[in-house]
């Protein structure tokens, strides 16, 4: 009886698994749709869910519009780029807050996250005439340099939270056993951060893809990524949601095929130390 | 034989040197709509003719366009040669000296065949500091089958009253059909747009002389409470988040009798691979209470050239051809003439084949016409702009102000409660901004 019981509970327990992912996954899904309807099947009220006339000219006229591979290529490198140098600062960073805390650890991981407090437009004229003398409006370099301050605090406070998870036990009887400074790194430390890392990178490298505020308003054209790519979809009068959807389809493809390829990881990194 | 090589040597380096013309690259900053992606198709006739030229574009949509060219502009960071802005902008932007005034476009340009009214509303001290790509206004779109059913017949310059009555009768909801859709979407260019320009028309003012507030005024207690009693009897449901688009596509559904709004609709709504209503469609004059103003806006995206801009002439040599009568004529062989951009020449609606492919030519101009950016409404106003003041803090305001009466359509607060609420929020803006003491 009980048995019965538990198989109903697992039945019932997976359909709603799946209706909640199936509604979490619903805009995504819809967002595809319509990028495969004409824009006036797009607008209809009401909506048709799979009975329509199926088109690709959505993605003709964009391909035409505007060079998908050109922003493609900058968000890949603005995004790689500047999760990259963050995580060469934050790693050193958060291990020697992790290893060796003093006095003042817990203050300074405050201070850091003091600056994501003030939204950002708050200082937008003065970064921009700071890139406009340096030179750095609408560069890669830029944009790179901006979206790595902005989330490394991001970046230092995961890894912190990983690395203090490590027990330092396992470091000493490392140490006891004679292994040098970089043995214990490679040996010892690094097989027990990996899921940390590798969540810490995938989650930024999400966050500086999808950030609209600054490369949208310190890139023109060369340094322009697909954020600005699917702003120039969008309109308060005429219809533009096919196209929009064809936009936001062909931006988010990159990161949702290497988001679906390391969700092992990403789950893991993200659920780490959470159940002890 | 020396000769011969010398010429051939001289025809060599002058074919190497020919293609290696200084080349000048102009960035335009654009909106994305209809007008300005054909634009951007036919920028090759353009490069065509000026081979020492070329464009790139960078458009974006309107509100991020004006985030992005403003902080531009402001802090003078030089990333746009052109820029596309509206009435709103430039006489804002011209007084501060941020636009280069538009002198040399040309003999050919014939300055004088631009609407004044629209003209008027890009110069200041009769300079032209922006020229006008397309101009709208707003007028009433309305079914005329669903009138002749019912027995009524739009005049060509409506008053509120028959309008009110008329959305009443023609409201059937059971059918799923509205008398009216309107605006309701807050933002001080969605619903604000519409009930500016709606208040002007019931005598309605911003501030008066003195940049005091009005919405403590009889007159907008008057817009405000015929809107929102229109909207709750005879509007379609869930009008507070409706915009554009949304009011759009309901007309072209079939769900609204009448729909006043911008008068680059009535191309879509008169276009059958776009609208089930196509061949039934009438317009007129958006409406007044007789008081001797229309409840109409007027708008015109236009390009302009930033101060401290290095490629002055070849901007100036672009504006010249895109807001040309030869540009017209351009769309025209190409795309037809209901594709020509409207509401900037006098030229276009003296044109009969114009005026045979755009049923809505006439009451497209009569409307233009009737908005006078100047007087906005009865009374005198410290202000220039008919659906907007242009002041800088408008934005803000209009925003803030526009909210509270969306609040009011959705019947969250009262009209008293939104007309008090919009009047304080303005009163602080207004002495904060330095305009009231």
């Amino acid at each position: 009886m009980a048995r019965m019981v538990t198989t109903r509970n697992k039945v019932i327990s997976t359909a709603a698994a799946w209706l909640v992912g199936f509604l979490i996954f619903f805009p995504i899904l819809w967002m595809v749709l319509a990028s495969f309807k004409t824009e006036l099947e797009a607008f209809a009220i009401p909506p048709s869910f799979l009975f329509f006339h199926w088109t690709t000219e959505n993605y003709v006229t964009v391909q035409e519009r505007s060079d998908y591979f050109h922003h493609a290529l900058n968000s890949i490198i603005i995004a790689g780029g500047s999760t990259l140098i963050a995580m060469l600062i934050a790693i050193p960073a958060a291990w020697s807050m992790a290893f060796s805390p003093t006095k003042r650890t817990k203050d300074v991981l405050l201070w850091m996250l003091s600056t994501k407090m003030m939204p950002p437009v708050g200082v937008l004229v003065p970064i921009y005439l700071i890139f406009r003398t340096v030179g750095l409006l609408d560069t890669r370099t830029g944009l790179v340099f901006i979206l790595c301050l902005g989330n490394l605090p991001i970046v230092i406070w995961m890894l912190f939270t990983y690395f203090k998870e490590i027990p330092k036990d396992i470091l000493e009887a490392a140490r006891m056993d004679g292994a040098t400074i970089g043995r214990e790194l490679i040996y010892v430390l690094t097989p027990m951060a990996v899921p940390g890392l590798a969540s810490t990178l995938l989650l930024n490298l999400i966050l500086a893809w999808n950030e609209a505020f600054w490369t949208l308003n310190l890139s023109t054209l060369e340094a322009a990524p697909l954020t600005v790519f699917i702003a120039s979809y969008s309109s308060p009068e005429g219809l533009f949601w096919a196209k929009l959807s064809a936009a936001s389809t062909l931006a988010i493809a990159p990161i949702l095929v290497l988001g679906w390829f390391s969700q092992r990881q990403l789950v893991r990194g993200l659920t780490f130390g959470a159940v002890k | 034989m020396k000769n011969v090589l010398c010429a051939v040597a001289g025809a060599a380096a002058l074919l190497i040197s020919a293609p290696s013309i200084a080349q000048t690259t102009l960035t335009v900053a654009t909106v994305n709509n209809g007008d300005m992606i054909r634009m951007q198709g036919l920028t090759s006739e353009f490069t065509a003719k000026n081979p020492d030229i070329s464009v790139k574009w960078v458009t974006l949509e309107e509100n991020v366009l004006r985030q992005r060219v403003t902080t531009d502009i402001a802090t003078k960071g030089g990333q746009f040669d052109v820029l596309t802005i509206g009435t709103y902008e430039v006489p804002i932007w011209a007084k501060k000296s941020w636009l280069v005034p538009l002198d040399k476009l040309g003999a050919d340009y014939d300055v004088n065949d631009l609407l004044p009214k629209i003209r008027d509303a890009v110069s200041v001290d009769g300079k032209l500091y922006a020229a006008p790509f397309y101009g709208e206004s707003s007028m009433v779109m309305y079914r005329t089958d669903l009138f002749d059913k019912a027995g009524l017949k739009m005049p060509d310059s409506p008053t509120w009253d028959f309008v009110v009555d008329a959305a009443k009768k023609l409201t059937d909801k059971s059918a799923g059909v509205y008398g009216i859709c309107l605006r309701g979407k807050a933002g001080w260019g969605e619903n604000m747009a519409f009930l500016t320009a709606m208040a002007n028309s019931f005598g309605a003012r911003w501030f008066d002389e003195k940049w005091e507030p009005q919405f403590n005024s009889p007159e907008w207690k008057k817009t405000l409470t015929t809107y929102v009693d229109l909207m709750k009897q005879a509007g379609p449901p869930g009008a507070s988040s409706n915009g554009f688009n949304e009011n759009l596509a309901l007309f072209n559904a079939g769900k609204c009798a009448m729909w006043i709004d911008a008068t680059v609709a009535a191309s879509f709504v008169t276009n059958p691979a776009q609208s089930t209503v196509a061949g039934n469609v009438g317009f007129a004059l958006a409406p007044n209470t007789g008081l001797g103003k229309n409840a109409n806006w007027l708008w015109a995206w236009s390009l302009a050239i930033p101060a401290g801009s290095k490629k002055v002439d070849a901007a100036e040599k672009f504006i010249a051809w895109a807001t040309s009568k030869d540009y017209s004529k351009l769309v025209a062989s190409r795309e037809g003439w209901s594709n020509v951009p409207p509401g900037t020449r006098a030229s276009l609606y003296q044109n009969p084949e114009y005026l045979k492919a755009a049923p809505f030519a006439k009451m497209t101009l009569a409307s233009i016409d009737a908005a006078d950016p100047s007087h906005p409404t009865v009374k005198p106003v410290p202000y220039v702009g008919v659906q907007y003041a242009a002041i800088p803090e408008f934005q803000g305001i209009g925003t803030q102000v526009g909210q509270q009466f969306s609040a009011a359509l959705s019947g969250s607060t009262t009209v008293d409660a939104a007309l008090s609420a919009a009047q304080s929020a303005t009163e602080r803006e207004m002495k904060r901004a330095g305009y009231v003491k």
